[in-house]
């Protein structure tokens, strides 16, 4: 007779923001299949899919009140650990998921493409991210980045009349599929060398015993740092990002350069913060390179571009540079930096890609620098707001980008990183040119040419995607005039054990 | 008892895989490949490892093969293919590396060092009573690998929708093509 199973204790709230949004996909996908193509299915899953953000945000906030009190909560045998981190960048995940569903409601409409597993396939993709924020093992994390990856193949292909979105969505399944297996072998390494796949496992084996032979360990910490850097964008491992983020559909696009870079860099800053500390000297150079190729072919790179899509995805290339430079210094000070700017990244970057969403005319394809000439005259609310994010992300004072760009050049000082704040500083100054180039060419008239312009532009946008730029610019501009209390937030969000 | 089972499905192994290379139509191939999986399910169960023999006989001899089979009968297997070898020196480097392999393989099996566990010619290793490993993989399962077993329930439902996602025919909306030239729905 063997003794009866006892499984794990599990706390329910801990788990609830994930619960939440994979309830809520489900019942799209039931609903879809139950009330079949009726003109209620759409709205009905919209209201299923916002109920279910605003759920699972609302937990978070219970949430952050309760460990904000206690210690971090620990819970299904271990491989959750919720903490201030975790529930920081799993608000910044669900601010970004609920943005995205707002926006691509209208989207949708106008493409042609309502399919209530758009929505459900956009909230599983967050329910991994959540589940990565929180991941306490290296075996979770490489479940949730493939439950966030997986949905975001699809929907890079959603639109498949366009070619140039199934391009997308191949190009970014055979680089995804491929980082996923390096990740892995990384993850098989480190549990080689180690023994456990938990990530405080990990550190307090370390602690106690020391490695007679690196080599295991040191190829799993290169494998890891590979991985996760293809899924934050880093150099070298960006070459997807352009055709992904200008192929897929432009919603989705805010959702990847938002959502997916602030769950793989919770990855990322919990892998190595939890797990690495003592081999900080042994990843920090790595990361270092990551950062100046990151900074470097981001800015140069983007100037050259003609299509803003593609444009705003070499700039967040470069912005994924200067969180590594918060990341790269390897202090909680570092931490701070590295979340506030993902908290400010996201809305800013959300921000712009929803200004193309609402200026671009059906068919989602016509980004090019010429078909945004004179958008600002034609449409200033628009105009001016797209002027207004990219400007935030140039970092000019007063907006969150300056703050947050702030924040990470004091902590690379306060480490002694010369280097990098100096590299920091001229991308900075290389990647201020291309945002200007856009602002300057939304803000010239175009010549009147031929009857292709405008044509079917939306004179009015829709209320949704109102809402979004509206919220969006609006969080932009608090985070750069009362910095304080966001600050605060991330600094409480920095401490990992 | 255990020998002479082991003998003919070792046989059959090995029978199976010969015949996968060697049959000139492709569905033999793959019906051929279903015995060689099979056979080394019950080589599997030889040892006493019940779990994976069922995995075998699941994923391998039912999943992957019938997939196998899907694709050969939507391209046809009417066709014959010219036999012509695309690269010249495939056949003796191929031979080649199978000799390394084998003597790889025959060299570790004597030996203990190789992998820490009792040697092929010692005694097996076995796990105590009857379906312990079957019990010992739910322990875990439902124990320590409770929250990755559940996200794995979520990745296959996500597997599931977008397979129907991008296999559906993208003639559900008809209006949207009125717009254009006509493209060619995938």
């Amino acid at each position: 007779m063997t003794p009866p199973i006892s499984t794990p204790s599990i706390n329910w709230l801990a788990i609830s923001p994930e619960i939440a949004l994979a309830a809520a996909g489900v019942v799209m996908v039931m609903l879809r299949s139950v009330l079949r193509r009726r003109p209620i299915t759409m709205p009905l899953c919209v209201v299923v899919a916002i109920s279910g953000v605003v759920a699972a945000g609302a937990v978070e906030y219970r949430l952050w009140q309760v460990v904000d009190h206690h210690r971090a909560i620990s819970t299904v045998a271990g491989m959750v650990r919720v903490d201030l981190f975790g529930i920081f960048l799993g608000v910044v995940v669900l601010g970004a998921t609920l943005m995205t569903l707002l926006l691509s409601v209208a989207y949708l409409r106008r493409e042609g493409l309502d399919a209530p597993e758009y929505l459900a396939l956009v909230l599983l993709s967050a329910a991994g991210m959540l589940a990565m924020t929180t991941a306490n093992d290296l075996i979770v994390v490489f479940l949730a980045l493939e439950v966030l990856s997986i949905p975001l193949y699809v929907l890079a292909a959603f639109d498949r009349r366009r070619l140039s979105s199934q391009e997308a969505g191949i190009k970014y399944f055979v680089l995804g599929a491929f980082s996923s297996a390096i990740f892995l072998y990384g993850v098989a390494l480190t549990y080689g060398a180690t023994g456990t796949t938990s990530l405080t496992g990990i550190a307090s084996f370390l602690a106690h015993n020391t490695l007679l032979d690196q080599g295991t360990l040191l190829a799993g910490i290169a494998f890891l740092l590979v991985g996760l850097g293809f899924k934050v964008a880093a150099v070298p491992f960006h070459m997807w990002t352009p055709d992904v983020y200008q192929g897929a559909p432009t919603p989705i696009t805010a959702f990847m350069s938002a959502a997916t870079k602030a769950a793989g860099f919770a990855a990322l800053l919990r892998v190595f913060g939890v797990a690495f500390p003592l081999y900080r000297a042994d990843w920090r150079p790595a990361v270092f390179a990551l950062a100046v190729l990151s900074l470097v072919v981001g800015s140069v790179a983007a100037v050259v571009q003609t299509d803003v899509k593609r444009m705003l995805a070499y700039s967040s290339i470069a912005h994924a540079g200067y969180i590594l430079i918060g990341f790269q210094t390897a202090t909680s000070r570092g931490r701070e930096a590295a979340l506030l700017y993902l908290f400010v990244y996201s809305f800013m970057t959300v921000g712009a890609f929803a200004v193309l969403t609402v200026a671009t005319r059906r068919g989602d394809d016509r980004h090019s620098l010429d078909d945004y000439r004179g958008l600002a005259l034609e449409r200033p609310i628009v105009g001016g707001l797209l002027i207004f994010f990219v400007l935030a992300q140039a970092g000019i004072p007063f907006t969150g980008g300056f703050i947050a760009k702030l924040e990470v050049f004091s902590a690379a000082a306060q480490a002694h990183q010369y280097v990098l704040l100096v590299i920091g500083v001229l991308a900075a100054v290389v990647t201020a040119y291309f945002y200007l180039r856009i602002a300057y060419t939304v803000l010239t008239p175009g010549e009147e040419t031929s009857s292709a312009k405008p044509l079917e532009t939306p004179r009015r946008v829709d209320v949704w995607s109102g809402l979004v730029l509206v919220a969006c610019a609006a969080l932009v501009l608090v985070v750069g005039v009362v910095p304080g209390v966001f600050v605060h937030w991330a600094r409480d969000a920095t401490f990992l054990l | 008892m255990t020998v002479v089972l082991f003998f003919i499905f070792g046989a059959l192994t090995i029978g199976g895989a010969l015949g996968v290379v060697l049959a000139r139509n492709p569905v033999h191939s793959a019906l051929f490949l279903v015995l060689t999986l099979v056979s080394v399910a019950v080589l599997f169960l030889l040892q006493d490892a019940q779990l994976v023999a069922a995995v075998q006989i699941i994923v391998y001899a039912g999943a992957i093969v019938v997939l196998f089979l899907f694709v050969i009968m939507l391209l046809g297997v009417d066709q014959t293919e010219p036999f012509a070898e695309p690269l010249r020196f495939q056949r003796p480097v191929a031979l080649a590396l199978g000799a390394i392999l084998l003597a790889e393989v025959l060299l570790l099996a004597g030996h203990r060092w190789a992998t820490g566990a009792k040697t092929a010619r010692g005694v097996g290793i076995t796990g105590g009573a009857f379906g312990s490993n079957i019990q010992r993989v739910a322990r875990v399962l439902f124990t320590t690998f409770l929250w990755p077993f559940e996200i794995t329930a979520v990745l296959l439902v996500i597997a599931v929708i977008g397979a129907v996602v991008l296999a559906r025919r993208s003639a559900q909306t008809p209006d949207s093509e009125s717009e254009s030239a006509p493209r060619s729905g995938s």
